[in-house]
Order: structure tokens, then C-alpha cells, then sequence
């Protein structure tokens, strides 16, 4: 499993064995979405499975999270999705009123998200080879003139902005799947992310970066930027919003909520200048109330991304790698 | 008949003599001038990249005898390692004289930073003397020596004093050579040398002598001084004043974590702990360590005021030991207060300066800015530290030291190795990061680098790297590294091994492999290695650290380890050890009763998702470590259950067997221990802990006393050693144990060890020059290294 950890295993398989496989230049900029041009349209492009366990979750099922995971993929480009394409995989003997239950929530989540899921396929494997359902979107969204969001723009002076408070999805997945007793409920932030990133870009197209924290949490979603373009990112601890309960789960389970997967926040590198205004209007929409300025790119430690505790030292935040073993000797 | 007179009768040869090892900056010339002339030979010396090279004429017996007595007479701080003589055709040379130094490749050896001598000491308190009260005195024999040297060969021009022109006395005796000071590439005096400054926030800046005689006001008053030293910034404070040294623990946020003291002299220290005769040289010797000395618990004599005896445990809480060490540069002379001084403090925190996890602090504007929160002022001055070395640290351990922090006093002074190596680098592991560069029969190590989890100890690193580099002019072709997947240090080992590869050595040979080389063994025939530690990562993707190893430096059989119990939670577990309490007792499936101390210990909430997490096997990675079962042993006995500073668990409950008389009684009265289940029939042996928990716990439960708890515990780890060493040395035939890994800073268990282990007819090798933690497993790193190429 350790491959899908997002971390930086998954990372490696994509650059070593399929982007020099399939070649390409859009593949090369491994984005979570496509940038391509047809017939004079701007398009972003961009496909997602979908694996989750449990099917239904404290705030969502696998059909939301089908759709907005992908939605969220484009709107990372800064592309309002516009349609997309749906495949199940169904596991013989799966229940009708499931596949039901999925397919409902999925029709409610593209509405809410103005998406229109225009084609699909079905699949039936037999018993046993398949784990219930699973479902891949594909979509396509238009990007706007003057917008061109992509990792390789970080730079030195860039404000890194994350839309609220991390750590409710991966922490809700696992009390369910382990059936964890926390002491509060704790719902998954599952959300469709269009909206709020038009209301950011109708404060300025100049965007640099946005990414959605999924696998591998905020850590990771950092440090692939850092990499990409080659730049040095230093957070504030304290100033990351980290729930209570995520952080009580956390410190119980001996896990770092710098890790653990979002569904519906998104990490934004922005302009200095047009740093307060972005977080304006992100907090004014509601998806972004809790939205914080986190730290800051820099020209130093290139590639790294560290944290600088309330003591004034410098943690180095690496790559989520498989599991977290303790180094403490 | 003396030997001038024979010259003109003998046959007179000519030779040409290298001497290698440290030799420059140490007043070797001098030495060598003055063991000619007065051997009567003739001929020059000099200094080249090579060493120190001698031409000499004589008769040939004469000749002799001085390359003899150049090895066995050679200054204080020289440590010659080679005297390679050949012939030459004679020339008739007449006089002997000192040529100025030739550049050539830097293969000479920099000396370490050396504690001033009692010759400048006197001179320091003298006020007919030209350097009366002069924070910067040194000589040939005594000085900062590695934190200045920029470069080799050791001149004053690759120092950070080449900034200060030398005033006509003070090159006058610089080119002397029958002065004290000729060639002290430091050399200074009130008139050219570096300047003390105190400066205090809303306060002018004093200088010199006044800096001092204000500093020590100050700190008589309870502040807290950032004092500049010679290998960093320390944080200093009265160490009999409790208020203060409370202040500077909040401060620090520093938690348990002992702080060291400086005291004035031995007789300071002599009503709060005890140091036998190895203690007193240690601490009196030229490298002048942080000494851990026992305290004492006894009655107060009548010097034990309670007010000093508040402070201390606010120095050490709960801590059996106390870090004591002596002045080492005259900036600590006169802070504590020189004869005929007003009174001052006599006893200092001396801590070094740095935020938790990071290097010492060296750079003058860092310091300003980073310390600002922690001082009410900086007793600084205007030499560069080119290189930050912390305070070394030892223990004595059965008469002889034991390293726990191998650093100022001995860096970079070089290792002999059993066996030639490649060029090679080898970068430690995570935690108390120390780095290794070799070629050939030698390793230079790095001093302390700190932990790797911080951007400013991965840039120590680096410079480290580049210093070690520069120093012993070694280019690595090899590049050798821990296995951990999480470890930067290995991370960081891919950037100086640029496209090479990165060997990667598994954690606990490299420990038993680090005390095999320090002692000498040629790998020929395998040894018993015990390595016990806290972590380390295994072949098999589990965290090991109770591991039992038949091994030489080409490879090891796992022979033994302690049975795997799951580790809850990565480094929550090591962090709370009431969490690997209740793993263990989990695995040896023991009822978690509420009556138990790691029970109540653990909030209600984490008992029940703890459960469910052992349950599921939940983020649990498997784990052999004795180091986590000394953590679980502590818990469960109601010694400690939060782990504020490394190890605190395990030095709680060695603190424990001590009170209970451990030290004396010795932990190896197998009677009244507990006793592991030893599996003889699995491959490896295992050693399940569960049958000692089951015992401890119903210890706890009848009332016994914690202090009766620790030992049993102690001696069933012992005996646990010597039954598997047995079981080894009947399978393989080998007789010789080597005890490594951070456990063994455990004193009571060491000992009780080597002596059990030796009362079996084992050959016990321990380590004596690098620490027996992680600070020790670049020289096994090398080794191995090493070894896997030759093959
Ligand atoms: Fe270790
Ligand atoms: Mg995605
Ligand atoms: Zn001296
Ligand atoms: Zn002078």
C-alpha cells in the first residue's frame, strides 16, 4: 500500500516509470491536472480513482469525494469544471440500493459543484476481485485568459495561504474504518473547491500556485511544490489551524496532522502584494472562513520546506515516506 | 667524553627524518631545535604539508638516539604518529636552525582546543606579567586551536587571529624559539589581541577587564549571561542560586534535561559529589570535559548550604549524576574570580547556547538576535569560532572513561583504525549526529553535531563535512550511511556522494563494528556484539534495538533479540513511556489494572484508542529495543512516565538502583533478579520480556520499593547477556563480547555486565575513546564499509 501513501513512493513511481513511458511534455510538468490547448480553448484535464474504504464516511461517501476530488484536481489550474465522466467498477454481489446511494450523492455533488457528469461506464468483476465499488471521474474545465497556476511558479516572496483547518478527512476515514473511539465526532471536510478558487481569482489572475492537500496532507502538497520549483518554504507552526480533535487523535495515535489527507482545502502560494486581499475574499466565502496565512516562500534552503516552532528553530518537514517510524534513538 | 667532542672523530651520516601526526602548532620546531643542539647535531627543521621535516647530521648513534627521543619527548600536545627517517649524502652542515614553513599537500594533523596551561595560568594572575588578567593567553602548550584553523598547514594566517597584527613583544617572542610562544599561532596581549565586550540591552558597552569584573556583578546578582567561549556561545548562570537557574531552565524550555556546571576548582564541587582519583584526572586533564559525576545523598557535611543544594536540583532534577567540569579558557578563570578577586560566583551553569535540538551558537549576530530571549546579556569578544565544538562529555565507568559525547578536547584528533580503508565519509545517524572521514588507518570524527531534525544542524553538518575536509586534506571516494529510509543524515550523504552511491549500514553492526575498531580487533575472528539501544532500523522493516549479533565487520548473524512487542504510535511511544508500558504488557498479555502506575498514568480516552490501536495493530511497528523496555520497566514501576530529554525513563530508573545500592552490591546477584524467557529453540534466539513484566508487576502491586524494582531489573538484563553469550560462544566458538549501543551509557548496567560476562571467561571489549550511543556509529560505519568493498 505504501505506493498510494502520496508520499513520496507514489511520486517516485509516476516519475520513474510512467511519465518516461507515455513521454510528453504536459505529463512531464506532473500536475494533478493537465494544461492543453484544443481548437484555441484553454482546457485542464484531469482524472482520478477512487478507493476509499469505508464506501460511506462522517461527512461523505466515494461518489462525493468522486466528484469533487476531481473537480478540486481542475480548479487546481484554476478551471471551473465544466463536465465529467464517471466509471464504475462493481464487485459482483454488491448491493443495488448501494450503488444507488453512491450514484445519488454523486448527482447532488455535481450540482453543487455546477458540473454536469456527461458519459460513464460500468463494470462487473467477479466475487472477490474487485473490494465493492470503485470509481473513476474524469473532467474537463476551461481555464481562464491570464490565469497560469502550476508548482513551478513558486518564488521567493510568495505568501503560502491554506484555506482552513486541516486533518478532518484522514482522521475521520480512520475512526470509521478502525472504528476509533475519539472523543468527538469528526466529520470529513469533503467539499468541491470551483467556488472558492473563483472568488480568488476575481481578486487577482495572478495566482502562482494552488494544490489540494489530499494524500499525504499539507507535508507533502509543500514539499512537492518546494521541489517543483526549486524554491524554500518556510511555515509557521502555530499559525497552521489545526482542529482539537484532529489534534488530540493525532497525538494519541502518534500521527503529525502535517500529514494526514484533506478533502476540501486547498494550499495557495500568492503574491505578497495581493496576499491580503486573496484572503479576503477567502474568507468571505465559506469554504475559506477559516483560511490563514501559513508561512512564506523563501530564497534559502532550496526545495525544503521547514517549519519555525514558537522557539525560533527551524524543524525540517519531509516528504511523507510509507510509514512514519520513529528515528528517536 | 661528551658528545660534541666525538664529532670530529665518527663518521658522520645525514638523514632526513618526517615526523607525522600533530605536530604543528604545538611547539614541536622548537622541541626539535632544542633536541638537536643539544644532541649536538646539525641541520634544520621545518614545517611542510607532510609534517615536520627534519635534516639532520651526526654520528650515526647520535642519530639514533634522536630519532628516539623525538617520539618519547615530543611537547604536551604533540601526538606523533610516524617518525620515517632515510639517508642522505652528508654536507657538512654546521649549526642547526628552524627554516620557515613550506606548502605542500595538507596531510598534517590540527590539534584540538586545548585548556589553558598552569605556566600561562600563573601568568594570568601575575601582575608583574605582561598579560596579567589577559582573557586570550596561550602558548605553544595550551589554546584554541581546532575552532580557529581555517585551513592547513597551521599558520597564523589560516587562523581566525590572522585578523589581529601582532604587536613588536608579542612577535618577538612568536619568533623565538626558545619562547614559550614561539610559533603560538594565537598568541596575543592586552595590546594586539582580541578585546572582551559585555553588552547589555539599554546599557553602554564595557570593555576588557571591565566587561569582566561587570559580567561577574552580574551574574552574582542571578542573571543570565550568554558567555563566548571557544567553541561557541554558553549560557551561564549561579549555579547556587536556584531563582536563576530555574529562570534559565524556563527559559531555555529545556524540560528535565540536565544542565552542567563549571566550578572554580575541585574543592567546590567536593560537598555535592564524589570523583575518585580517574574522576580528578579526567576533570584536571588538558581537555577538560563535562564530567558526570555521582552525586551525593548522604548527610550534609557542614559546607552544604541549602540554598546551593536547591539550585543543583534544579540543575539535574531526579538525576543521579551531576555534569560537572573545570575552567578551560582564561575567560573562565576570570569569570570565576582570580586570588585577591572580590567575591563572586564560584559555581556556574555552564550550558551551551543553542534553541533545543540545534548546534552551539558561534556566529556574533546570531547570537545577539537568537539568545535575546534567553539573557540579560553577552560577555562576547572579537575572535570568529571558524568551527562550533561543543563540550565533550564522559563518565567513569569501572576506572576507565566512558565517552558519552566525544567532541572539544579531542576533535579533530584522529582514530588508528585495525584496518586500511578506502577515503571514505561516513555520516553517523540522526540523533547526536557525528561524522567520520578516513583513509587509510585513520578516521578523523567530527565534534557534536546535534540532531538532524533542524535546518541549522543539516548546515553544521555540511560545514562539518567542508572543516573535516580541510583539515585532513581526505577526499571521500566512498560515501557511508544508516539504512533508515527517515534518516536526513543519509539523505544529506547523497549530496557529498554526488552521482556514487551511498552505502548503507545496518545500525547494529555499525555499533558493535565501532566498539570492535576502537579496541583494535582485526575482524579476523567474529565477536558476541551486544548492541542495545533505543532505535534502530532492521533488515526486516522493524525497529530493533535489543539485538544480540555474532559478527566481524564483513556481516552479522542475528543471533538474539528481544522478542518483538508493537511500538504504539512511533515516537508518541518513546515520548510517553507509560505507552510502551502498556505495549508490553499488552503483548505478554498482562491485565492493564488500574492499579497499576502506567495505567493511571495514561489519560482515560488514549487507554481506550490505545487499546483499540493494539488491537488493529493500528501505526504499531515492531520492536526489539531494550531501550523501550527500560522505558516500559520504568513506567511500570512509577519511576517515569513522560520523556522530556532522551532516556530520561531508563536514567530514572538506573538513578533508582543506585539509591537501592546497585553501585555497590553490583546489579549481577542473579538470585533476587527478575528472569527473561529466553527461546532457545527460535531462529534468532528471542528473549520475551513477559515473565520479568508479570514480576515487576506483581512487585509493584505488593508495595516493594521502586529502588529494589530497578535492580532486579538490571541484574535479569545482565543475566539475559551472559545466557546469550554463552548460548553463542557454544554454537560459534567465540569468546569475546563487545558491549555497544546508547543502553550502555547505563553505568550500573555496563558494569554489572562486563563483570558477569568476564566471571563467565568472556573477553569483554567496551568503548573508551567514542560513545557507545549513536555519537560512536560513524567509525563502524567505515569499517564495515570497508570490509563489504574489500570483498
Ligand atoms: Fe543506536
Ligand atoms: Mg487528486
Ligand atoms: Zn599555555
Ligand atoms: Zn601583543
Amino acid at each position: 500500500m505504501g505506493h498510494g501513501g502520496g508520499g513520496a513512493m507514489s511520486a517516485e513511481l509516476v516519475a520513474n516509470l510512467f511519465a518516461p513511458a507515455f513521454g510528453g511534455a504536459t505529463l512531464a510538468a506532473l500536475a494533478d491536472s493537465a494544461t492543453v490547448d484544443l481548437g484555441g480553448a484553454r482546457l485542464a484535464f484531469s482524472t482520478d480513482s477512487y478507493v476509499v474504504r469505508p464506501l460511506f464516511f462522517p461527512g461523505g461517501c466515494i461518489g462525493d469525494l468522486a466528484v469533487n476530488g476531481t473537480v478540486n484536481d481542475l480548479a487546481m489550474s484554476g478551471a471551473r469544471a465544466a463536465y465529467l465522466s464517471c466509471g464504475f467498477i462493481l464487485e459482483e454481489g454488491v448491493e443495488t440500493a448501494v450503488v444507488g446511494r453512491i450514484a445519488e450523492t454523486m448527482g447532488a455533488a455535481a450540482r453543487a459543484a455546477g458540473v454536469e457528469i456527461v458519459t460513464g461506464d460500468t463494470k462487473v468483476v467477479e466475487s472477490g476481485r474487485g473490494d465493492g465499488v470503485y470509481v473513476n471521474t474524469a473532467g474537463i474545465g476551461l481555464v481562464p485568459a491570464g490565469v497560469d497556476i502550476r508548482p513551478q511558479r513558486a518564488v521567493p516572496g510568495d505568501v503560502v495561504i491554506v484555506s482552513g483547518e486541516i486533518g478532518l478527512h484522514g482522521v475521520a476515514i480512520m475512526s470509521v474504518r478502525e472504528g476509533l473511539e475519539f472523543g468527538a465526532r469528526v466529520e470529513s471536510d469533503c467539499a468541491a473547491l470551483g467556488g472558492l478558487v473563483g472568488a480568488m481569482l476575481a481578486v487577482t489572475p495572478d495566482i502562482h500556485v494552488l494544490r489540494d492537500p489530499t494524500r499525504g496532507g499539507l507535508g507533502a502538497a509543500v514539499n512537492e511544490i518546494a521541489a517543483a520549483a526549486g524554491v524554500g518554504v518556510a511555515l509557521r507552526e502555530r499559525a497552521i489551524p489545526v482542529p482539537d480533535q484532529v489534534a488530540s487523535a493525532c497525538a494519541i495515535l502518534g500521527l503529525d496532522p502535517m500529514y494526514v489527507a484533506n478533502e476540501g482545502k486547498l494550499v495557495a502560494f500568492v503574491p505578497r502584494d495581493q496576499a491580503d486581499a486573496v484572503l479576503a475574499a477567502m474568507r468571505a466565502h465559506p469554504l475559506g472562513a477559516r483560511a490563514a496565512v501559513v508561512g512564506e516562500c523563501v530564497d534559502d534552503h532550496h526545495g525544503m520546506v521547514v517549519t519555525r516552532t514558537a522557539f525560533g528553530g527551524t524543524r525540517v518537514v519531509d516528504l511523507p515516506l510509507g510509514e512514519q517510524l520513529p528515528r528517536i534513538c | 667524553m661528551t658528545l660534541s667532542q666525538e664529532r670530529g672523530t665518527a663518521v658522520r651520516e645525514r638523514r632526513r627524518v618526517v615526523v607525522g601526526g600533530v605536530v604543528q602548532g604545538v611547539g614541536f620546531r622548537p622541541f626539535v631545535y632544542a633536541l638537536a643542539t643539544g644532541l649536538g647535531l646539525d641541520g634544520h627543521v621545518t614545517n611542510t604539508g607532510d609534517g615536520v621535516l627534519v635534516e639532520i647530521e651526526g654520528p650515526a648513534e647520535v642519530l639514533d638516539l634522536f630519532c628516539t627521543r623525538i617520539r618519547s619527548e615530543a611537547p604536551p600536545l604533540a601526538r606523533v604518529a610516524s617518525v620515517v627517517a632515510e639517508p642522505l649524502t652528508p654536507v657538512g652542515a654546521a649549526g642547526f636552525a628552524i627554516a620557515p614553513t613550506v606548502q605542500g599537500t595538507a596531510r598534517t594533523l590540527c590539534p584540538p582546543d586545548t585548556a589553558t596551561c598552569a605556566d600561562c595560568l600563573a601568568e594570568l594572575a601575575d601582575p608583574a606579567d605582561r598579560r596579567h588578567r589577559h582573557p586570550f593567553i596561550t602558548c605553544t602548550n595550551c589554546g584554541p586551536r581546532y575552532t580557529i584553523v581555517t585551513g592547513l598547514p597551521y599558520d597564523r594566517a589560516a587562523t581566525t587571529m590572522a585578523g589581529f597584527a601582532m604587536c613588536p613583544d608579542c612577535a618577538r617572542e612568536y619568533a623565538d624559539p626558545a619562547d614559550r610562544r614561539f610559533h603560538a599561532q594565537p598568541i596575543a596581549c592586552h595590546a594586539c589581541g582580541p578585546r572582551l565586550s559585555l553588552v547589555v540591552p539599554d546599557a553602554s558597552v564595557r570593555e576588557g577587564d571591565a566587561a569582566v569584573v561587570a559580567a561577574r556583578a552580574m551574574l552574582a546578582d542571578g542573571a543570565i549571561l550568554a558567555v563566548k567561549g571557544i567553541g561557541g556561545y554558553h549560557l551561564a548562570c549561579d549555579a547556587r542560586n536556584p531563582d536563576a537557574v530555574a529562570g534559565l531552565r524556563r527559559r531555555k524550555n529545556r524540560g528535565d534535561k540536565p544542565f552542567a556546571v563549571l566550578a572554580r576548582d575541585l574543592d567546590e564541587i567536593a560537598p555535592w559529589v564524589e570523583a575518585d582519583e580517574p574522576e580528578r584526572a579526567l576533570l584536571t586533564g588538558p581537555e577538560r570535559p563535562i564530567v558526570l559525576l555521582r552525586r551525593r545523598h548522604r548527610t550534609a557535611p557542614a559546607s552544604r548550604d541549602a540554598r546551593t543544594a536547591a539550585a543543583l536540583d534544579h540543575v539535574a532534577p531526579r538525576c543521579p549524576d551531576l555534569g560537572v567540569m573545570l575552567p578551560y579558557a582564561p575567560v573562565h578563570h576570570l569569570l570565576l574570580g582570580l586570588p585577591g578577586d572580590a567575591p563572586g560566583p564560584t559555581l556556574l551553569v555552564l550550558t551551551s547556547a543553542n534553541l533545543s535540538g540545534e548546534p552551539i551558537v558561534t556566529d556574533d549576530a546570531e547570537a545577539l538576535d537568537k539568545l535575546a530571549p534567553l539573557v540579560d546579556g553577552w560577555l562576547t569578544h572579537d575572535r570568529p569560532i571558524h568551527v562550533p565544538c561543543d563540550d565533550s562529555v564522559l563518565r567513569v565507568v569501572d576506572g576507565a572513561p566512558s565517552p558519552v559525547r566525544r567532541s572539544r578536547g579531542w576533535a579533530p584528533l584522529p582514530l588508528a583504525l585495525p584496518l586500511p580503508v578506502v577515503p571514505s565519509l561516513a555520516v553517523g545517524g540522526d540523533l547526536k549526529c557525528v561524522l567520520a572521514l578516513a583513509e587509510g588507518e585513520r578516521a578523523w570524527l567530527s565534534g557534536h553535531i546535534g540532531d538532524m531534525d533542524d535546518l541549522a544542524t543539516l548546515r553544521a553538518f555540511d560545514r562539518a563535512v567542508e572543516q573535516l575536509g580541510a583539515v585532513t586534506g581526505v577526499v571521500p571516494e566512498r560515501v557511508v550511511a544508516d539504512l533508515h529510509p527517515r534518516y536526513r543524515s543519509a539523505q544529506r550523504a547523497q549530496r557529498h556522494a554526488g552521482e556514487g552511491l551511498v552505502r548503507g549500514v545496518q545500525h547494529h553492526h555499525a555499533h558493535i563494528a565501532s566498539v570492535m575498531a576502537e579496541n583494535g580487533l582485526d575482524g579476523r575472528s567474529p565477536v558476541v556484539g551486544v548492541a542495545f539501544d533505543g532505535t534502530g532500523y532492521g533488515t526486516d522493516g522493524a525497529v530493533w534495538g535489543g539485538e544480540i549479533l555474532v559478527a566481524d565487520y564483513a556481516g552479522f548473524d542475528r543471533f538474539a533479540h528481544v522478542a518483538y512487542v508493537p511500538l504504539p504510535g512511533g515516537d508518541a511511544a518513546v515520548r510517553r513511556p507509560y505507552r510502551m508500558a502498556l505495549a508490553h504488557l499488552y503483548a505478554a498479555g498482562l491485565d492493564w489494572a488500574p492499579d497499576l502506575p502506567c495505567v493511571q498514568a495514561c489519560p482515560a480516552d488514549e487507554l481506550v484508542l490505545l487499546r483499540q490501536q493494539l488491537d488493529l495493530n493500528l501505526h504499531c511497528v515492531p520492536t526489539s529495543s531494550m531501550g523501550r523496555l527500560f522505558d516500559a520497566v520504568s513506567s511500570l514501576a512509577g519511576v517515569c512516565h513522560h520523556s522530556e530529554y532522551e532516556a530520561q525513563a531508563a536514567i530514572e530508573l538506573e538513578a533508582a538502583a543506585l539509591r537501592n545500592g546497585a553501585g555497590e552490591r553490583g546489579a549481577d546477584g542473579a538470585a533476587d533478579g527478575y528472569r527473561f524467557e529466553l527461546r532457545y529453540a527460535e531462529t534468532p534466539l528471542s528473549a520475551d520480556p513477559g515473565p520479568l513484566l508479570a514480576a515487576v508487576a506483581a512487585d509493584v502491586r505488593a508495595g516493594a520499593r521502586t529502588g529494589e524494582i530497578a535492580t532486579r531489573f538490571h541484574t535479569a538484563v545482565a543475566d539475559l547477556v551472559v545466557r546469550v553469550c554463552r548460548a553463542a560462544r557454544e554454537r560459534y566458538g567465540t569468546s569475546t563480547a563487545a558491549l555497544s549501543g546508547g543502553v550502555f551509557g547505563n553505568a550500573v548496567l555496563a558494569s554489572a555486565c562486563a563483570r558477569v560476562l568476564r566471571a563467565d571467561g568472556f573477553t569483554v571489549v567496551r568503548h573508551r575513546a567514542v560513545p557507545p550511543n549513536d555519537g560512536g556509529l560513524a567509525l563502524g560505519q567505515l569499517m564495515v564499509a570497508a570490509r563489504a568493498a574489500a570483498d
